[in-house]
This record gives structure tokens, C-alpha cells and sequence, in this order.
């Protein structure tokens, strides 16, 4: 049971990545993001492009080359999100299209992101590194791999980022105020644009983030992250849309779930204990724990 | 490229086809074109139609690699019913958390509804035979004609059935109550307002297109006589049918079968193209042109190719609006010509 709960740590660290970029999108542009999953799944194939071996760090699986993997991860996801928003979303946006409609056009850039990735690597797996690694045993029964410790770190490091870039600078607080009320914000000064696309970067570059330790964590293949699209909407929801420490807690909540159900149902159905949660919360408090409104 | 359709067996089935996704998108239409829900779920209810009608109308299950409940070998009718009541009560149950909250969590829960149903269909062996699938569904009125020309008798069929949804739908739809859905698609507060219930009329709304949409599922099984839980992955299942709703053009009927004959159309074609391709990879071109298709029509074409009339009551009579699906026909080609024009940008603002 120690071991499960550790495991979902490590999971709940990959789905926090990717609901804190879905929930700030969801929170300041109203719509959900169907394409966030297949996002994940690009960072992981740009980092599987760009990794070059590099020998290995102490007893990780990989070099120095895969930090160099992540950060092009980081940054052609980013790049590539606000280059969607300038093409797809903002025309809509400005057509005063509904919530409906973008996501409808989310779904259908998902379906392209897809698609592409298909038709660049194949519809096969794909491992960073081959050859099996020792796990080090800890009290408890629990036995981690140098990797999945590596995983948790990066996520702890990223997730620590992103609270001070929200908390303690000034864009952080533009980001907050136009989640809060775009209107107000605009009134105020901010340039709410400017905004839009900081929020892209920053929820695009952490979800790259979050689909090459996705590919560390396991392996690669193109359904990856739309698989993943249930843990991530059912985490932000849980939390309360718009709220990044809400998508954490209800990573937590979700990833952990996931694991421990393996205890005494088939591990088959781990998607489903995601939409499980998500039903629950949206029957007893659909605006999430730390949620204001719906 | 077009040389397949000479074939009069091929055309059977491809129209055949092209008839039970125009069930799907009458059903989605009555969802979304009509009362605004936003049901990203279609999939899951594409499942529960076809593996209802197989488990109603096939034999109880016998032999090593056949295990699924019921096998009741009651007659087509029977399936196609109990198809659509299933899908009902499915869509009454997801229906009571989600349709008084925001569009966008029907979407996300109906995704979850679909997906869980999926690994439950594949996991759960005894239930309808997991991955191995349902084979050997009974099709109606077989005994009637040589086996080679049966095809042609199941469209007949699946002709029929498309007719009498569609009438239903298009009557309920210029009735007082499908005003109202329109009403709440538009501004549901007003809607509420004028005195209309409108967790009633949506969850009503909502059971309705999950009862076509079972007889959809039903359609299916019958017509390819054998489904796996790979059938119903989203691409196929939900996506698809989304796409042939929005290219047609939602909140029309008549838009919503078009649609389902371009879009399937063009997913048969590519199909046939990349079939006999050497690198499998090929294959997910499709998919890529399905998807830039409805960003495409999401972005210069809103309304799709054959968009809502105005005015849909019998008792408005006729107005000028009423010949516009003749002019954009006609006009079909300059796509790009007409992007937003003000009504366009005043229509498609409605979900907010």
C-alpha cells in the first residue's frame, strides 16, 4: 500500500504539471482545452527528437542530454500552443464564439496534433532509454527507481516556479486578475493579450514538461496524453478551475486514487477512477475545492 | 476514385452507411444543434446502441470463445428499441449532475461516461465478450432474397428508419417544445424566466438524442454484423459524428444528413486512397484531414454548408430567409468569401 501511494506521488506529480497549465487556461480564457493531453504527448516526442544520450547522471537511465531534451521540450510545446492560440483560438475569440465552439476547435487541434505525431513517429512505443534499473528500497516496503525520484524533483522544482512567477511577480498578478475578471483586468490597465499568450507559453511549455517525464515515467506512444486527458479535467475540476493549487491538490487526490485502486481492481480501469472522482465532485460540489463558481 | 460508386453493391453499402450516421447526427443534432448540449460522450452511446440490439437479437451466447449476457433472439425491432431505451436511461443518469452546470462538464463527464464504458466493454469478458467482440449479429428480414442482395433490402430498411427519425425529430422541432429548446439554447435565462423548467426540457432534450443515437448503434450492428470495443474509440465514434454535424451544419436536419454523406464521403475516399499504402503511417492522414476539416469550417464557415433556418414554425409561413440554403448550394464553392459576416459572428456567439 506505501509502495501505491508513492507511485501515485510520482503520477500525481505528472498530472499537476499538466492541470495547473489546463486549469490557468481554463481559468482566464473559459474554455476547456481538449487538446492539453495531446500537448504532453508533443513535448514527449520533441524531448524523444532532441535527446541524445550524453552518458548518464549518477544512476539515472540518462545524461545531461535529456535536460537539454526537456528544456526543447518546453519550448517548442510553448512556442507551439501560442502559435494555436494566434491561428485558431484568438480568430474565435474575437468572433465572440462560445466556450463551446473553442473547445469543439480544441478537439479538432487535438485530433491534428495527433495525427501528426502518428505520422512522424508511427503508431508504435517508444522508450527514452533501454536496459533495466535497480530500485533502491526504503522503509515501508517501498522501492523507487532513481528515475521516479528524478520525476518528483523536476516536478516539485516546476510547480515551486510556477507558484512564485503567479504569487510574486507582476505578470503573476496579471495572470490572476484577468482569471478573476477580464473585464476588470482590462479596465485596469492590463494588457489582457499580453496575458493570453503568457499563459499559453507557460501552460504549453508545462505540459511538454509533463509528457517527457510521462515518457520517462513509462514510455511513448501518440495516445499518451489524450489518455491522460481524464486525470488532468478531473484534477482541475476537483480543485476548482482557475485554481493552480486547487489542480495540485486534486492531482493528488486523483493520482493517488488511480494507484491505490490497483489494490483491488484491475489497473485497467485507472482512467475510470479519474472520471469516478470527477463525477462525484461535479454531483456534491461542482465548483471544485477551491473553486468560486461555475 | 469515383469508380467504386459504378459498383451498385458498393453504393448500397456506402449509402447504407451514410444513412445510419445521418441517424447519429440527428441524434447529436437534437443535443447540440437544437438545445446547446454539449455531448462529447456520442461514443459511448454508439456502444450501448449496438451491444444492446446484439445482446437482444443474437442467440444465447454458446461455445468456448463466446461468453456475453442475455442472447434473447427477440426480432430487429426489439434490438432497435431496446437500443434506444438503453441509451435513454444512460443519458438520464449522467444527466442529473451535469446538465445544471456549465456546458463544458457535460463534455468532459460524457467523454468519461465513453471511455469508461469502453474499458468496461473490453476488461469485463462475461459482459459482451470483451476484445474478441460480438459476431454474427442477426440481420432482419435475411431470409428474404439471396444472400448477395441482401444489402440492398438493409438499406431499404435503413432508409426507413433515417425517415421516420427524421419526420419525429423535424415535428417535435416546429412544435412549441422545440421552441423552447431553442429558447434555452439561446438564453437560457430568459428561457427561465418565461416560466420553462429548463433542467426538464434539457434532461428531456438529452434522453431523446440518446434514443436516436441508440438506434443509430443498433443500425450498426446489424449492418456490419460484428463490433469489438474498438469500434468505438472517439475518433470514430464521437469525432466523426461531431464533424459531420458541424460541416453540415448544425441546428438543420437536412444540414446534419449532408453532413454525414460529405464527411463520410470523404472518410471512405481517403480510406480507399491509402488502403493499399506500404507504410501504415499513411492511414492517419485521414485523421488529420478530419481534424483540419472542422477547424477549418469552426473558423470560415461556422454555420456549415446548409445552416439553421431562422425561422422553423409552421405557423411562421414563408420568409425570405427560407431560400437561403438554394443560394449557398449554388455558392458552394467560395467558402472563404463568406467569412463573418455580421449574422455569422451574431450566430455562433450563442453558447456563451
Amino acid at each position: 500500500m506505501a509502495q501505491l501511494i508513492v507511485i501515485g506521488l510520482i503520477m500525481s506529480s505528472i498530472i499537476a504539471l499538466g492541470a495547473i497549465g489546463l486549469t490557468l487556461i481554463y481559468g482566464i480564457l473559459k474554455f476547456a482545452n481538449f487538446a492539453h493531453g495531446d500537448l504532453m504527448t508533443v513535448g514527449a516526442y520533441i524531448a524523444f527528437l532532441t535527446f541524445t544520450g550524453g552518458g548518464h547522471i549518477g544512476p539515472l537511465s540518462f545524461g545531461y542530454g535529456m535536460i537539454l531534451a526537456m528544456l526543447a521540450a518546453m519550448l517548442v510545446v510553448g512556442a507551439m500552443s501560442v502559435l494555436i492560440d494566434r491561428l485558431v483560438y484568438r480568430p474565435l475569440r474575437r468572433r465572440n464564439a462560445g466556450l463551446v465552439i473553442l473547445a469543439m476547435a480544441s478537439l479538432g487541434m487535438a485530433i491534428i496534433v495527433r495525427s501528426l505525431v502518428y505520422l512522424g513517429w508511427g503508431p508504435d512505443q517508444r522508450f527514452y532509454s533501454s536496459g533495466l534499473q535497480y530500485a533502491h528500497q526504503f522503509p515501508l516496503g517501498i522501492a523507487l527507481k532513481p528515475d521516479q525520484m528524478f520525476i518528483g524533483a523536476t516536478a516539485l522544482v516546476s510547480v515551486v516556479s510556477v507558484y512564485l512567477l503567479l504569487y510574486r511577480t507582476k505578470l503573476g498578478k496579471a495572470m490572476r486578475a484577468t482569471a478573476d475578471n477580464m473585464e476588470l483586468a482590462k479596465v485596469a490597465g492590463i494588457d489582457t493579450e499580453r496575458v493570453v499568450i503568457a499563459t499559453w507559453a507557460i501552460g504549453g511549455s508545462l505540459a511538454g514538461l509533463a509528457g517527457v517525464l510521462l515518457g520517462i515515467q513509462s514510455h511513448l506512444m501518440p495516445e499518451m496524453g489524450f489518455i491522460f486527458i481524464l486525470p488532468l479535467f478531473a484534477a482541475s475540476i476537483l480543485g476548482g478551475v482557475g485554481s493552480p493549487h486547487g489542480a495540485l491538490v486534486g492531482a493528488l487526490v486523483v493520482g493517488i486514487s488511480q494507484e491505490v485502486s490497483t489494490e483491488w481492481i484491475s489497473p485497467a480501469y485507472k482512467p475510470a477512477i479519474a472520471f469516478i472522482l470527477l463525477f462525484a465532485i461535479l454531483l456534491v460540489r461542482p465548483r471544485g475545492i477551491f473553486g468560486v463558481k461555475v | 476514385m469515383i469508380s467504386d460508386f459504378l459498383n451498385p453493391s458498393y453504393l448500397a453499402g456506402f449509402l447504407t452507411l451514410v444513412l445510419i450516421y445521418g441517424v447519429f447526427a440527428i441524434g447529436l443534432n437534437v443535443h447540440w444543434g437544437y438545445t446547446g448540449i454539449f455531448n462529447f460522450g456520442v461514443a459511448g452511446f454508439f456502444a450501448v446502441g449496438a451491444y444492446t440490439s446484439a445482446i437482444i437479437t443474437k442467440q444465447p451466447a454458446s461455445g468456448a470463445y463466446m461468453t456475453y449476457i442475455g442472447g434473447l433472439h427477440l426480432p430487429y425491432v426489439f434490438g432497435l428499441l431496446g437500443a434506444g431505451l438503453a441509451c435513454a436511461v444512460l443519458a438520464f443518469i449522467i444527466g442529473i449532475p451535469t446538465l445544471r452546470l456549465r456546458e463544458d462538464y457535460l463534455a468532459i463527464a460524457s467523454i468519461g461516461v465513453a471511455e469508461t464504458l469502453r474499458r468496461v466493454f473490453i476488461n469485463e469478458m462475461w459482459l459482451v465478450n470483451g476484445t474478441r467482440g460480438m459476431i454474427g449479429i442477426p440481420q432482419p428480414l435475411h431470409g428474404l432474397v439471396d444472400t448477395a442482395d441482401y444489402k440492398y433490402v438493409y438499406l431499404a430498411i435503413a432508409a426507413a428508419i433515417l425517415l421516420v427519425v427524421y419526420v419525429a425529430v423535424e415535428r417535435g422541432i416546429r412544435s412549441p417544445w422545440g421552441r423552447v429548446l431553442r429558447a434555452i439554447r439561446e438564453d437560457e435565462i430568459t428561457a427561465a424566466a418565461s416560466g420553462k423548467n429548463i433542467f426538464a426540457f434539457k434532461m428531456q432534450a438529452f434522453v431523446l438524442g440518446a434514443f436516436i443515437m441508440g438506434i443509430g448503434g443498433a443500425m450498426y450492428a446489424s449492418y456490419v454484423r460484428a463490433i469489438t470495443p474498438d469500434t468505438f474509440v472517439p475518433m470514430f465514434g464521437t469525432f466523426l459524428i461531431w464533424v459531420m454535424l458541424i460541416v453540415g451544419g448544425s441546428g438543420n436536419n437536412k444540414g446534419a444528413i449532408l453532413g454525414a454523406l460529405a464527411v463520410w464521403l470523404i472518410w471512405d475516399r481517403t480510406g480507399a486512397l491509402v488502403s493499399n499504402a506500404q507504410d501504415v503511417r499513411i492511414f492517419y492522414v485521414r485523421n488529420l484531414l478530419i481534424g483540419v476539416l472542422v477547424v477549418a469550417v469552426l473558423l470560415l464557415r461556422p454555420k456549415g454548408i446548409w445552416g439553421e433556418e431562422k425561422r422553423v414554425s409552421v405557423y411562421a409561413g414563408k420568409e425570405p430567409e427560407r431560400r437561403k440554403p438554394k443560394e449557398v448550394e449554388e455558392a458552394a464553392e467560395p467558402l472563404t468569401s463568406a467569412v463573418s459576416t455580421e449574422e455569422e459572428a451574431d450566430d455562433s456567439s450563442r453558447a456563451t
